[in-house]
């Protein structure tokens, strides 16, 4: 009965008695060719800028191969790193991502905390409305934000338009919800064990979190300040919107601004500042690649 | 049950601690500690998040001035203009088709990168997923001038097929494909690494099972890996339409909406007439259309957390 069924079975579908070993050696050729194209079209826009940053601007207008810099020359490099304008976009950046990156730190990791291990009333609500939050795009937000900052200005009579340290109370919004989620995350995959230990020992809840669940989570500590990190020195539209003069511009938004004068682009200068502004986020990827893409994937897979 | 045993070492803390006086006590229950920690977070969000979100609701039921309540004028001009309508078809087009080749693009990638050997998928991972970590103003001004009419290094290589130079920003045709594909680009590796960590917790004993029962590849995609990574596929095309719908930068800096407005989208039209053309209330009207968008996506993005965070 059985090996009747088997026959049966067997020349109803065509099997192909091919070599394993060499079916797997196409599939992997075929993998690294369309691998090969898709590199190529994810990074000519990054060589594409290093290109064009070494050249000069003659070279630029000369109907040349664009592919290739014929005389290479570092000027566009001197020249912004010279010039005050662009060290105060670069500064002005560098202060604002840093500041913001410890304020979101000091918000989110207390208030993970509190919401993965203390159960207390409306935690759990507390917890999804922070995962909500982060859902709020920018964009939504810049017009009565706009509005209110101006508001401020005229009852308290503190500027705070067109100010590069009003970016530090605007920016925590964007970043604060995405890491106090990943801590959660972290901090609720720690074992129970832990903390009671301490807790038993008599330890104050203060001290757990700074003595045990912040060494214990420090992977996720360190994703989630790369991301807060990254996403402040990328943030483009609050910026435009909320400063104008140009020594309070932050490096995107002073590079798009500045550096496009009416119909005249020197695109050599452009170049060279946004490889320059996209360093610092390039540079910590190549460092702490694993953390930065544990952070990336944590958003959606830790929750 | 473990919630218990904390419960009895807070109980015996807590009478250790009744001996000292009361305020002391009271700082150092659960709850207010527990209060004093996520307080600077309630703050921040109800402060900067929700109160501008409520406002913004305000704001565009005003004139122009803001001195005359207008109830839904605002929305009913905007219903009245061509360009609101191409707006929110642009809108539509430009995040559901960005979405989409995003998605299929990620895939197609997290799929090869799992294809080779373990030891390069490192090295080629960390190379595709550049165009994320490079913010998006800067790499957008890269694409700009590879686009550039004059000396657009594209049309200099088309030209050698014999393909005439593209008018890529200044037509409105091309303008649209153009916005999309920088978007593409941006977005595709995002989708390429979540995909990747999702086809590595595939258990290979599916794909011998499926294997030995004759399947091609295209049947242990289909039968397989889809199924098992469905939910990861979903969870992440929603957050990209959120991201997509909401964005600004690429359109921005790539085409100021122009040619004609033709591939502005809610974020940067919002922009241009409330910031640009200072008429906050009709701007904070237009971005509030994001809103049912956005609302209808985190809705199922958050049945799927809450429904993961039941089974944990």
């Amino acid at each position: 009965m059985s090996t009747l069924a088997i026959d049966k079975a067997g020349p109803s579908r065509k099997i192909k008695y091919g070599s394993m070993s060499r079916d797997r050696a196409w599939a992997l050729r075929w993998s690294y060719f369309f691998l090969v194209l898709f590199a190529i079209f994810f990074l000519t826009p990054p060589i594409y800028m290093l290109i064009t940053s070494l050249k000069s601007s003659a070279e630029i207008s000369a109907a040349t191969n664009p592919w290739w810099v014929f005389h290479p020359t570092l000027s566009n490099y001197v020249e912004l790193l010279t010039s005050n304008q662009f060290l105060r976009f670069f500064w002005n950046s560098s202060i604002v991502s840093l500041a913001v990156v410890l304020v979101t730190m000091l918000i989110s990791v207390p208030a993970a905390f509190a919401l993965a291990r203390m159960k207390f009333w409306g935690s759990t609500t507390l917890a999804t409305g922070v995962f909500l939050t982060y859902l709020i795009p920018d964009s939504l937000l810049f017009i009565p934000l706009f509005k209110m900052l101006a508001l401020v200005q005229d009852y308290t009579g503190i500027t705070l338009l067109n100010r590069w340290y009003v970016l530090l109370f605007i920016y925590p919004t964007l970043t604060v919800p995405f890491c106090t989620w990943i801590m959660i995350g972290y901090f609720a995959s720690i074992p129970k064990e832990l903390d009671e230990a301490a807790l038993i020992d008599g330890a104050s809840w203060l001290q757990t979190l700074t003595r045990i669940f912040i060494p214990v989570a420090l992977p996720g500590l360190i994703a989630a300040t790369i991301f807060a990190f990254t996403v402040s020195w990328a943030q483009f539209l609050y910026p435009l919107v909320f400063t104008t003069s140009v020594d309070q511009l932050v490096l995107p938004v002073g590079i798009t601004t500045t550096l496009i004068k009416g119909d005249v682009f020197n695109w050599g200068q452009i170049m060279t500042g946004a490889l320059l502004g996209a360093a610092p986020p390039l540079i910590i990827y190549a460092f702490l690649m694993d953390y930065y893409i544990a952070g990336l994937t944590a958003g959606a897979t830790k929750g | 049950m473990a919630d218990v045993v904390v419960e009895q070492g807070q109980a015996v803390r807590a009478a250790r601690a009744r001996k000292p006086a009361s305020l002391r006590n009271v700082l150092g229950r659960k709850s207010t500690v527990a209060f004093f920690l996520t307080l600077p977070l309630i703050l921040l969000i109800a402060l900067l998040v929700l109160y501008p979100a409520v406002y913004s609701v305000h704001l565009a039921t005003l004139n122009k001035s803001m001195q005359k309540f207008v109830g839904f004028g605002n929305f009913l001009f905007l219903f009245k203009r061509d360009t609101f309508w191409m707006v929110v078809k642009q809108s539509c087009i430009f995040a559901v088709t960005a979405v989409f080749f995003k998605a299929l693009i990620g895939f197609i990638v997290a799929h090869f990168v799992h294809n080779i050997p373990a030891k390069g998928q490192r090295k080629w991972r960390g190379m595709l997923l550049v165009p994320w970590v490079i913010p998006p103003a800067m790499s957008t001004l890269a694409w700009l001038w590879l686009f550039d009419p004059s000396y657009s290094a594209f049309n200099y290589t088309l030209s050698f097929f014999g393909i005439g130079p593209i008018n890529w920003l200044g037509d409105n045709v091309w303008a649209r494909f153009s916005v999309i594909l920088v978007n593409i680009w941006y977005g595709a590796p995002f989708f390429m690494i979540m995909y990747l960590a999702a086809l590595k917790s595939v258990p290979d004993q599916l794909y011998e099972a499926a294997a030995i029962d004759g399947a091609n590849w295209w049947q242990k995609i289909w039968y397989v890996t889809l199924p098992m990574m469905r939910n990861i596929i979903a969870i992440t095309a929603l957050f990209s339409l959120i991201v997509t719908f909401a964005n600004f930068d690429i359109v921005r800096i790539l085409t100021s909406g122009g040619p004609l407005d033709q591939t502005h989208i809610f974020a940067t039209w919002a922009f241009k007439v409330g910031i640009e053309g200072s008429d906050i209330p009709l701007g904070a009207s237009v971005s509030l259309f994001m809103v049912p968008i956005l609302a209808v996506a985190a809705i199922f993005i958050l049945r799927d957390v809450s429904k993961r965070g039941n089974e944990a």
